[in-house]
């Protein structure tokens, strides 16, 4: 028996050399590789242990790390944290890191590539490792403007400066206190993590640039770009204005919102179905233009592309291969069209800035420890939509549709603003979603808004934009101006 | 000479207490000190996960593991009396072992805030406790391991009606999809197939030794091996099907390839026939391969293993999340670790059962690995030992196999994390939480002790 003894000895020993070279490999040779991928939380975790930059808003910290004296060294605290959730986002001892927390958070903590030098420097020196300091765009009137006007509202008001893309309010609603949530306790921020991802709200969506809905009437404006940038039509094409509209080669029909033809007579003119805000000259529009036309403005627009400011915008949707009756709803931004509000502040940040679609960011500058800039904010360009003339004609439009349209409710004395409401469907017993975009001083613009509110504002399908979203922007639009 | 008549010349009143007084207790002295420097790197354990994880000593689990120690002592002056002449090194290294397990447990238990019976360490503690007496309990009643030929075939019936008291509904209960444990009530769950792997350890011995004459006859030639007649594959299939019944009912594929493992090296030991390997490996792969294409949870863990870092295999219900936060653990820890308490291992699923070995290699670093891996070694190295020395089949068999067991076992699960072969979920023997892996590694432990007590004793016979 002895001579099968000792070969299963030597198997016996071939087991464990296995095992001891398999974890060889994984703890030595590929302990790099596997400490960079991002889904190590580990990694991140570490990054508690250093003295992460702050977040500022206007040189105040509405997040910054102060001495805790537990083993994480320190306590990541949120002042104002409801107010500032979407920006800064955060980074649990469990659950999705998110925000610029986890955007930037190789530069909070000292550990990006730009900064290797510090690191140096740092190990020669003695002084504990000290992470970048993230000065952002937001302009902290705008946010608590709109903060305070969205009310109890759930939804999103982003505002952006139509010339440059720096993103100046952020705000979604429901929002959450982000301190619950970077406690250094297990348990706690499990159970609080837990009741916001129960809660049917879905405090924990950043709306401004993860909520995709039906843009509705406010893709109007891209669907008038792609007409007036065609060189087929002008304000004064007409269209003809029947009550029900039947797309060709279907049977389902199109109505205006109010059911009746678009303003009197037998024919309605682009600029007076973009004021009134019909849907069947769009429809007719629509499948003239053609969806690949239609695709190709949205594009330039941002659509169906992924960008980041730093954190990743969830990808608005023009879908693909549309026929005709899909093209008819798409032009009032149905059928499978989706949109976030950034991406629709882009719409009408292009349009105020000349035709120029500029990258939206957050982020102003980022500061080394000893205060030197690392990084500094440089407007880039995403690129032009249309030409100056035609942005031109769009702001006119726009201003028609406030002064004397659908957008009236956005009206402010002495100030001339371009807007333009939006009511989508989701399908036909859900609440709608309310829009309105625009931007002010249409003179010179300086503020592009758009607030979205979901779930019919609480009204069921009986709220529409310029009843609930338009006095909203009213009300930041206002308070930006008076400044 | 006879066996019998040897037994006879060792009982006489004239050789015993010569034999007491020349020989001096070198052995038990050497266990001795080994299991004082066993109990004071488990102390230190503790110590250090306590100054590493709460900037403190908390006396109480200190005092726990004093308890702990005073059972080890207690089992170790115990063997001074009935079995003098084991193998020193077996119980300093369970209890090395045990102990690290249980400051690795502590120490998670202390990432979950939980404490008093909350904490998986205390009642960890616990079941040392009762292992270890278990232990001693079977070191004064089984005198002789031949005791244990005797029963062969109601050890072999207690085997499978352990293995199979899970499936009694009722009594059964769900853990993670595998159905391997019982529970009365909501009481205390214990795992019945722990035990079960001694009975039928102790059935695979006397067994073959009754039957190894049949098994090694010889039948056709093919394919340059000789392979055994037909008539004579009743057994193996009858394991065979054992094991893939297990896979299939209690949706438990470690469990399966242990028991088939097991069978088939001593098997293999108590015939000779390397035939009996290859239609053994044959049916378990073939069964196998089956299973992932036919059983979701297995095809899973095919998935699993060989995609793992995969964004969607890791996204999945079911996926390879837990293997990959696995090595992002062992990643952590490198060469060294960081430290007892300075890691994160609670970040992993079940970082104190299955996962314990990714914990240790965290914070101890591939050397504590290597440190533990060479400690099961040499444990295995030792049961080994008593089948090369031992004079009778049963014995040399029975040692064997609870040794391949042991290391059978570590294969599986560390292999499993490591990605040597698909995770199952298994113990880690002494190590991982779990009462009933507990009792019966220590069981093992006594039947080991035992086992080379007799060897030593038993004068050579002719060869």
């Amino acid at each position: 028996m002895n001579r099968e003894l000792k070969r299963v000895s030597i198997v016996v020993l071939l087991m464990f050399i296995a095992l001891l070279s398999s974890t060889s490999i994984v703890q030595a040779f590929q302990a790099d590789n596997l400490s960079a991928d991002p889904r190590n939380t580990r990694t991140l975790y570490d990054s508690y242990q250093v003295e992460r930059g702050a977040i500022l808003v206007a040189g105040e910290p509405i997040a910054q790390s102060l001495p805790a004296d537990d083993d994480y060294k320190f306590l990541r605290t949120y002042t104002n944290p409801e107010l500032y959730a979407p920006i800064t986002g955060y980074i649990p001892i469990n659950g999705e890191p998110t925000g610029l927390e986890f955007a930037l958070n190789a530069e909070m903590t000292g550990t990006s590539n730009s900064q290797f030098f510090d690191k140096i420097s740092a190990l020669v020196t003695g002084q504990d490792p000290k992470g970048a300091a993230v000065e952002v765009t937001i302009d902290p009137v705008a946010q608590q403007a709109a903060w305070d006007a969205l009310g109890d509202y759930t939804g999103s008001v982003v505002v952006t400066e139509p010339a440059t893309g720096r993103i100046l309010a952020m705000v979604s609603k429901p929002s959450f206190n982000l301190n619950l949530l970077t406690v250094h306790n297990n348990k706690e921020v499990t159970a609080s993590y837990e009741a916001l991802l129960a809660d049917d709200n879905n405090p924990l969506i950043n709306r401004a640039i993860n909520s995709l809905n039906p843009p509705g009437s406010i893709f109007k404006l891209v669907v008038t770009t792609a007409a007036l940038e065609s060189g087929d039509y002008t304000p004064e094409s007409t269209f003809p204005n029947p009550a029900v509209y039947t797309a060709p080669g279907t049977t389902s029909k199109i109505e205006n919102s109010s059911g009746q033809p678009c303003g009197t007579g037998d024919t309605v003119t682009l600029a007076t179905a973009l004021r009134l805000s019909c849907n069947i000259p769009f429809a007719e529009l629509g499948v003239k233009l053609g969806d690949t036309a239609i695709r190709e403005t949205a594009e330039k627009f941002g659509f169906n592309k992924s960008y980041s400011i730093p954190m990743t915008v969830a990808e608005s949707v023009y879908p693909n291969g549309l026929d005709d009756p899909q093209t008819a709803q798409s032009a009032f931004g149905q059928f499978d069209v989706q949109a976030t509000p950034l991406q629709m502040a882009m719409v009408s940040a292009a349009i105020a800035n000349g035709g120029v679609v500029m990258a939206p960011t957050l982020v102003q500058e980022i500061l080394a420890p000893n205060l030197s800039a690392i990084q500094t904010f440089e407007p880039a360009e995403m690129g032009r939509v249309m030409s100056e003339k035609t942005a031109a004609t769009l702001t006119g439009m726009m201003i028609n549709g406030v002064q004397d349209g659908a957008a009236s409710n956005a009206r402010i004395d002495g100030v001339d603003v371009a807007g333009k409401t939006g009511t989508a469907q989701n399908g036909s017993t859900d609440p709608f979603t309310l829009w309105f975009t625009g931007f002010a001083p249409a003179t010179d613009p300086q503020y592009a808004i758009t607030v979205l509110i979901e779930d019919g504002g609480g009204m069921e399908q009986s709220g529409f934009g310029n009843l609930l979203a338009a006095p909203v922007a009213k009300a930041v639009l206002e308070a930006v101006l008076n400044k | 000479m006879s066996k019998a008549s040897a037994q006879q010349a060792r009982q006489t009143p004239v050789t015993q207490p010569v034999r007491r007084l020349h020989l001096p207790q070198k052995l038990r002295n050497l266990e001795l000190f080994l299991l004082l420097i066993a109990c004071f790197i488990n102390a230190s354990a503790v110590v250090l996960v306590q100054l590493g994880a709460l900037g403190e000593i908390d006396t109480t689990l200190v005092l726990l593991g004093a308890g702990l120690a005073v059972l080890v002592i207690g089992l170790h002056v115990v063997l001074r009396f009935v079995a003098r002449d084991s193998d020193p090194f077996i119980l300093p290294i369970a209890t090395v072992l045990n102990g690290i397990g249980i400051a690795m447990i502590y120490r998670i238990d202390i990432a979950d805030q939980d404490s008093g019976w909350e904490s998986a360490a205390v009642r960890q503690t616990v079941w040392s406790a009762l292992a270890i007496l278990s232990a001693i309990v079977v070191l004064l009643v089984i005198r002789n391991h031949r005791v244990l030929f005797r029963y062969t075939y109601i050890f072999g019936f207690l085997g499978v009606v352990l293995l199979f008291l899970p499936l009694i509904p009722g009594l059964g209960r769900e853990v993670s999809g595998a159905r391997v444990w019982i529970g009365f009530g909501s009481f205390a769950t214990f795992q019945p197939g722990e035990i079960a792997k001694i009975a039928l350890a102790v059935f695979f011995a006397g067994y073959l030794v009754r039957n190894r004459d049949s098994l090694s006859m010889v039948g056709k030639k093919f394919l340059g091996a000789r392979f055994p007649r037909l008539r004579d594959l009743g057994p193996i299939l009858v394991v065979w099907a054992l094991s893939m019944s297990v896979i299939i009912f209690q949706r438990d594929l470690g469990t399966a390839l242990l028991y088939f493992g097991l069978f088939l090296v001593m098997l293999y030991l108590a015939t000779g026939r390397l035939s009996w390997v290859i239609i053994g490996l044959s049916l378990f792969l073939g069964g196998a391969l089956l299973a992932s294409q036919t059983l979701d949870y297995v095809n899973g863990r095919f998935t699993n293993w060989l995609d793992a870092l995969n964004p969607d295999v890791y996204e999945a219900r079911g996926g390879s999340f837990q293997l990959v936060q696995g090595l992002f653990g062992l990643a952590k820890g490198g060469l060294l670790g960081t430290g007892w308490g300075q890691g994160r291992p609670e970040i992993t699923p079940v970082p104190q059962s299955d996962y314990i070995i990714a914990s240790l290699g965290e914070e101890l670093g591939l050397a504590g690995i290597f440190a533990i891996l060479a400690l099961y070694l040499l444990f295995v190295a030792r049961g080994f030992r008593i089948g090369f020395a031992g004079q009778d089949d049963f014995g040399k068999l029975l040692a064997v196999g609870l040794a391949f067991v042991v290391a059978l076992q570590c294969f599986i699960v560390i292999g499993g994390v490591t990605r040597v072969i698909p995770l199952t979920g298994l113990t880690t023997p002494f190590l991982a939480a779990g009462g009933s892996s507990l009792v019966a590694n220590w069981i093992i432990v006594a039947l080991l002790l035992r086992l080379s007590d007799t060897v030593r004793n038993q004068p050579r016979l002719v060869i």
